[in-house]
């Protein structure tokens, strides 16, 4: 490709294509990754202007530290009984993602999705926000369902597209939606959910209610045209949200350089808006909830939005469609600067004296127990693929409210293809 | 159970030599005609959410990044109106960017791109700019994708003046169509039905997948070969009704044909716009029956256009009102998937309707 207007006189440009450091096989050294010490970010208020603490947006708060004490002023001084359920919310998190994967893997289902090694940026973020607080989830927020006591034959029920399943088969695995726990439901589309969730904030403020959303996206889907539609909206209008950037290093096979991170943080886009930013330790659960917390006091008291990156890691692959061995090295995540959410909370209650490793692997079991009693009952409702378990009929409710004529139409054909077909789902 | 890429993502991408021809899935085929046409003609480009270094989640990029380059094969943010307005200005230079939007059901954010920007270009610059991309997405059902991974949104562009839509329906056709879209100058739509990357679908479910090994279009040129754009493909002939489709619903058609017992003609549209007007009229004025199958929602969908332009060229030789065979109109459900999907009974039925007064 050479251009048609080089001079001698002119340097050549050439273009620059991001590349990660690590591929398969390497040997990975994650000693660049600047881990500021636990305690070491100042806390503003949560009314101070956000011009006022713009490093927040480039550092990384951090509470835990390396002998698992909670140290500095983001310390959220959560009692032993909260940690304790932070904890087991993680550790049941994790359970059913391995037994939803390998149900998947058995051919139960056709997709499904884990959120391993991610766990606290659902789970603590749920425990900080209020319960009637609405969440505009990605994919991969599972644990705010969980922390919500959203029951888990329903999330099952959900991904075997069952007869129990309250989506009615309508909606991919994972792809949940429960109105009365505040979970709007998922889209497939990445980022729609942004713009959304600021919508929900601005009408809770024109109603003058008291209830604050959050949004959670992806690093990787912060490229789409509806995050920065979302931040300009809230920063217009003071929005009262919270809009979580989940930094997983990894969106599929790209690294987190084609979305920018070659050249500043993702906490940092909050800075050209004008809205509170803040880059957290998203594998410390204290951090995470900490600033899950001072967030939404500022949203609450009608002093706007807040930006939060959580700096975590995609321990496996995207989904239950993708073998990350293709393309990355299996070492990223044994060596990851930040360690395990779970371990790191488990320490932590560990070194208060408030847990031991006896109660650990108890409640691991439990977990594991409970996942698997549950499990079995929610395939007495069917699995997908064996069976029809919803009606042909309820294909199409649900298009419009009401439904018009050429529907029934169509309904009425399906129904008598159904009897001339001779049910082939009924030999399954 | 069929996943949504996994299938698709253990498909070598070297195709297994026989002399100039080797024997191709529809992935290797679309990667090969990206090959030599990477190798014509250095301002073409491949971009696209993981298209890069991994060559995209269905590996239809597999290895072109490490034979072309990264600066002409590069991964890109993921935003479906960025891809498509870089294209545009890569073009706007005067590279042949080929796009690729990982699922068509993700190509709405790039609308006002590829509808306002690249299918206006040339005329509203009096032809001193163009945008000649060929954006290619697998579309369509059949895999348990959910409503995410299987929308056909064909007639959407087909509706837009200054755009082409091409669908290939064997690996033969998408190699040779592929290369006549990179070389096209105008923007052109690629849909590539992902039921049919790994074999030809009879739309029998229950039954075991096929591959290509044994089916002619499966037989592909190695090197550089073009099929027109506008000219479908019979690919049956007959007297008695003529079946107009694309796609996936090629195979579906066939096979329904061959248990019916009807003699019908099977048009391959190929390219929807510009269409092969010709072929149709001549095959409906010779049957003087038609039906128009797709798996698209049936409002609105390409069978409306064809069946009013058959109607305006071929009243007078019509036997039989035209009938239309497609999805319904509803968000392509999950777990009714196959209830959804046009299949063989609804084709069949379809096709005892158009020739009972036979
Ligand atoms: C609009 C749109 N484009 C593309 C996709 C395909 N896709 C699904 S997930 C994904 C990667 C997202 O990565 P990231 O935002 O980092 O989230 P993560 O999966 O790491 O949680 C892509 C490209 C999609 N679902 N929607
Ligand atoms: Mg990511």
């Amino acid at each position: 490709m050479t251009g048609d207007h080089q001079r001698a006189n002119r340097p050549q440009l050439s273009l620059h294509v991001p590349e990660p450091k690590y591929r398969p096989g390497d040997e990975v050294d994650f000693s660049d990754i600047e881990v500021p010490a636990a305690g070491s970010a100042r806390r503003p208020e949560p009314g101070d202007n956000p011009s006022e603490f713009h490093e927040l947006a480039y550092g990384l708060v951090r509470v835990l530290d390396e002998d698992g004490k909670a140290v500095g002023p983001w310390d959220p001084r959560l009692d032993p009984d909260s940690l304790r359920t932070m904890l087991r919310n993680m550790a049941l998190t994790r359970a059913f993602d391995e037994r939803m994967f390998r149900a998947q893997r058995q051919g139960k289902t056709s997709f499904y999705m884990k959120c391993t090694g991610e766990e606290a940026v659902s789970v603590s973020a749920a425990m900080a926000l209020a319960g009637d607080d609405m969440c505009f989830p990605s994919y991969r927020q599972q644990g705010i369902l969980i922390t919500r006591g959203y029951a888990l034959i329903e999330m099952m029920n959900q991904i075997y597209s069952n007869k129990g399943d309250k989506l009615q088969g309508k909606q991919l695995p994972i792809m949940y939606s429960s109105r009365e726990d505040g979970f709007f439901s998922i889209s497939g589309n990445l980022t729609t959910q942004y713009p959304q969730a600021v919508g929900w904030a601005m009408a809770s403020a024109a109603k003058g209610d008291s209830r604050i959303a959050a949004t959670w996206c992806g690093e990787g889907s912060t490229a789409e045209g509806d995050f920065h539609s979302a931040l300009t909206f809230a920063t217009v209008y003071r929005a009262p949200v919270i809009m979580n950037v989940v930094n997983n290093q990894w969106a599929i096979s790209s690294f987190s350089g084609f979305a920018g991170a070659e050249a500043t943080t993702f906490a940092a886009r909050a800075v050209g808006y004008g809205i509170a930013g803040l880059r957290v330790d998203g594998n410390d659960p204290l951090a995470v909830y900490a600033a899950t917390h001072w967030a939404a006091e500022r949203a609450r008291t009608n002093q706007g939005p807040t930006l939060i990156e959580h700096f975590t890691y995609r321990a496996e692959g995207h989904s239950t469609s993708d073998d990350p061995s293709g393309y990355r090295s299996a070492q990223e995540w044994t060596k990851w600067p930040l360690g395990d959410p779970i371990k790191r909370l488990k320490d932590h209650l560990i070194a208060l004296g408030e847990w031991d490793e006896d109660r650990q692997a108890a409640m691991d079991q439990e977990c594991a127990d409970l996942v698997r009693k549950t499990q079995k009952e929610a395939e007495k409702n069917g699995i997908l693929g064996h069976g029809l378990h919803q009606q042909f009929e309820t294909m199409f409710e649900g298009v419009y409210e009401e439904m018009p004529w050429h529907l029934k139409e169509q309904q009425a054909q399906m129904i008598a293809e159904e009897q001339a077909s001779g049910r082939p789902w009924d030999r399954k | 159970m069929n996943d949504i890429t996994s299938e698709e993502a253990r498909i070598a991408p070297t195709p297994e030599r026989e002399g100039d021809t080797a024997r191709m899935n529809m992935i290797q085929a679309v990667n090969s005609a990206m090959d030599v046409m990477m190798a014509r003609d250095d301002n073409v480009v491949v971009m696209g959410e993981d298209v890069g270094y991994f060559g995209g989640v269905f590996r239809a990029t597999a290895g072109l990044q490490k034979k072309y380059g990264k600066t002409r094969v590069f991964d890109t943010p993921i935003t479906e109106c960025g891809i498509i307005g870089v294209a545009i200005g890569m073009g706007a230079y005067g590279l042949r960017p080929v796009p690729e939007i990982q699922f068509a059901d993700y190509i709405y954010p790039a609308l006002d791109q590829l509808v306002s920007e690249a299918a206006r270009l040339r005329y509203r610059s009096a032809g001193e700019f163009i945008a000649p991309l060929t954006v290619r997405s697998p579309f369509g059902g059949g895999i348990f994708g959910g409503q995410t991974h299987s929308q056909s949104p064909e007639s959407i562009f087909t509706h837009v003046s200054g755009l082409k839509t091409v669908i290939p329906a064997t690996p033969y056709d998408a190699k040779g169509l592929l290369i006549s879209c990179i070389e096209d100058n105008d923007p052109v739509i690629f849909f590539e039905p992902k039921r049919i990357y790994n074999g030809p679908f009879d739309g029998h479910w229950d039954r075991p997948a096929k591959n290509w090994s044994n089916h002619p279009g499966g037989e592909v040129p190695t090197g550089y070969y073009r099929i027109p754009l506008g000219k479908a493909s019979v690919v049956r002939e007959g007297d008695a009704v003529t079946i107009l489709c694309y796609g996936t619903m090629v195979h579906v058609v066939a096979d329904s044909v061959a248990e019916s017992g009807v003699n019908a003609e099977i048009i391959d549209l190929r390219t929807l716009v510009p269409l092969d007007i010709d072929t149709i009229v001549e095959s409906v004025k010779k049957t003087g029956r038609c039906m128009i199958v797709h798996e698209a929602t049936r409002t609105q969908g390409f069978g409306s256009e064809l069946s009013a332009t058959v109607q305006e060229r071929c009243f007078y030789h019509l036997e039989a009102p035209i009938l239309r065979v497609t999805g319904f109109d509803t968000p392509y459900p999950h777990s009714l998937e196959w209830a959804y999907f046009p299949g063989p009974v609804r084709i069949g039925q379809a096709l005892k309707e158009i020739m009972k007064d036979a």
